[in-house]
């Protein structure tokens, strides 16, 4: 890696986004809108005393995973697009290696990432009245990491993709399965054990009990560090999965 | 050390297909050598291959002394594909500075880049709002903008128009005289007589690698898409009494 193309890489990349006016007020304004949905859709729900809010439990949750559905197929359409167009082609003929790239996307997508999960955080904690025992901020981590597997997961399946059709559809084979495991809709404790066994090796599950971790907790515990490293682990995996789909030479 | 580019016996197969037959060639140094030939004859393959991207099956292809694909050439070999490969959704001027940092270069280089190819005026435009000649001259600024060695440029002046070819063959020129060495692939004859050597290519097979005026004596006559004409019918029945033997 050469940290000057892996700056001029992520400086690109973002400057493609910044012209995409739409797309960055899609990315700002969508999860407002989801949060507002469910607030209504909780706010009259009666909640057993000393349980956290049914609200307060999904929207704390809804943090982390909007990053992770939205930056996985930006980044699966992004990568689609740098091989359809011949600029990944050309890009291999220069200088740049193919971890300036990956990171390049990681560390831009990653910030966008994090950007939308800061809005979305102010808007579930100051307009809808979100508590944890938390900080705050420690759910912006969380969601930042997030946003950095779900660009790992989106740079290693694009290589599988040969149309934008085929690429969205890795959206709910990827992502709906560490939704459903995840702990969200049945907890994790409570499921068959072959399932629990197949949430056990879903990232995703990590993410969920580390933000659970941030809303029983007033200080970060031991265990929500060793899910967000667990996290960023699993990054890590796909970022070196993905470089290996990178081939300078083809038939 | 006089040839940039020298191709020893190179097969190359794609989809099953043979698309390159054994060709040999060399390309000398600060010259522009025109590889032409028509559509689908594998000139672009060749030029893959010089580029290091192509799979090849057996030969060599040794590029400034080095095995094709090295990865010192990378800084030293500029590539312009035949689709405009630069971002739509980024200026021009974004396109050229992002190649030149990958090369080290500065927004100086850039934006002389952007220039030399006439779209100074349009450097602040989309290049997904360009017209296709100007998206292939924005292409090519990127493939001039770290100042390579060797430029590989597959049909650079297609869809221009003729006061704006002219200018891109003086600049060509201007290169080459600087001592940098150019491969260029064109379909169209009048860009033939522009270059100092040609390599005239036709299903996967080399028939001529001559200069204009040798091309003109070997085939007997002035017109070069005549000479053309008769080289290919010359090679055809070359090879088809090899076939009958």
């Amino acid at each position: 890696m050469n940290p000057r193309i892996l700056a001029a890489t992520t400086g690109r990349i973002l400057r493609q986004l910044r012209h995409d006016r739409r797309t960055v007020a899609l990315l700002l304004v969508v999860p407002t809108v989801l949060l507002t949905l469910v607030y209504f859709m909780y706010v009259d729900q009666p909640t057993p005393p000393g349980a956290p809010g049914v609200f307060d439990r999904v929207a704390l949750i809804m943090l982390g995973f909007f990053p992770f559905i939205i930056m996985f197929l930006v980044t699966s359409i992004a990568m689609l697009r740098e091989r359809t167009t011949g600029t990944l082609e050309r890009l291999l003929t220069t200088p740049l290696g193919k971890l300036d790239l990956l990171f390049g996307y990681g560390i831009a997508f990653g910030l966008a990432g994090v950007l939308q999960s800061t809005v979305a955080s102010v808007v579930a904690y100051r307009l809808f009245g979100l508590s944890t025992a938390g900080s705050a901020w420690l759910v912006v981590l969380i969601a930042g990491v997030n946003a950095v597997l779900a660009v790992a997961l989106g740079l290693f399946c694009s290589a599988f993709a040969r149309t934008e059709f085929q690429a969205v559809q890795f959206m709910p084979v990827v992502v709906a399965p560490q939704l459903l495991l995840c702990g969200l809709f049945v907890p994790r404790g409570e499921m068959a054990g072959w399932l629990q066994a197949v949430s056990d090796v879903l990232p995703l599950s990590y993410a969920v009990e580390a933000l659970q971790e941030v809303g029983a907790h007033p200080d970060p515990t031991g265990t929500m560090w060793r899910d967000v490293a667990i996290v960023a682990g699993a990054a890590v995996v796909a970022l070196v999965l993905a470089a290996a789909t990178l081939r300078r030479r083809s038939g | 050390m006089d040839e940039a580019v020298a191709v020893h016996d190179l097969v190359v197969e794609r989809g099953g297909r043979r698309v390159l037959h054994g060709v040999s060639c060399a390309v000398p140094r600060g010259t522009v050598t025109g590889l032409l030939g028509p559509s689908g004859s594998g000139k672009t393959t060749l030029m893959r291959a010089v580029v290091g991207v192509q799979t090849v099956g057996s030969g060599t292809v040794t590029v400034l002394g080095r095995p094709a694909g090295s990865r010192e050439l990378r800084s030293r070999v500029g590539y312009l594909t035949q689709a405009p490969s630069v971002y739509a959704d980024l200026t021009v001027r974004e396109n050229a500075r992002y190649f030149a940092a990958l090369h080290g270069r500065g927004h100086a280089e850039a934006d002389r880049a952007v220039a030399d190819v006439g779209l100074a005026d349009a450097a602040g435009q989309l290049v997904g709002t360009l017209s296709g000649g100007q998206r292939s001259r924005a292409s090519l600024a990127c493939a001039l903008v770290g100042d390579p060695e060797l430029v590989i440029l597959d049909e650079p002046t297609v869809g221009q128009d003729p006061v704006l070819r002219a200018d891109l063959w003086a600049r060509f020129h201007a290169m080459a005289a600087a001592g940098t060495t150019l491969l260029v692939s064109s379909h169209v004859m009048d860009e033939a007589a522009r270059c100092d050597r040609l390599l005239l290519i036709r299903e996967g097979r080399l028939i001529a690698d001559d200069t204009p005026a040798g091309v003109r004596a070997t085939a007997g006559v002035d017109d070069l898409d005549e000479a053309f004409l008769r080289l290919i019918r010359a090679s055809e029945a070359d090879t088809a009494g090899k076939d009958a033997s």
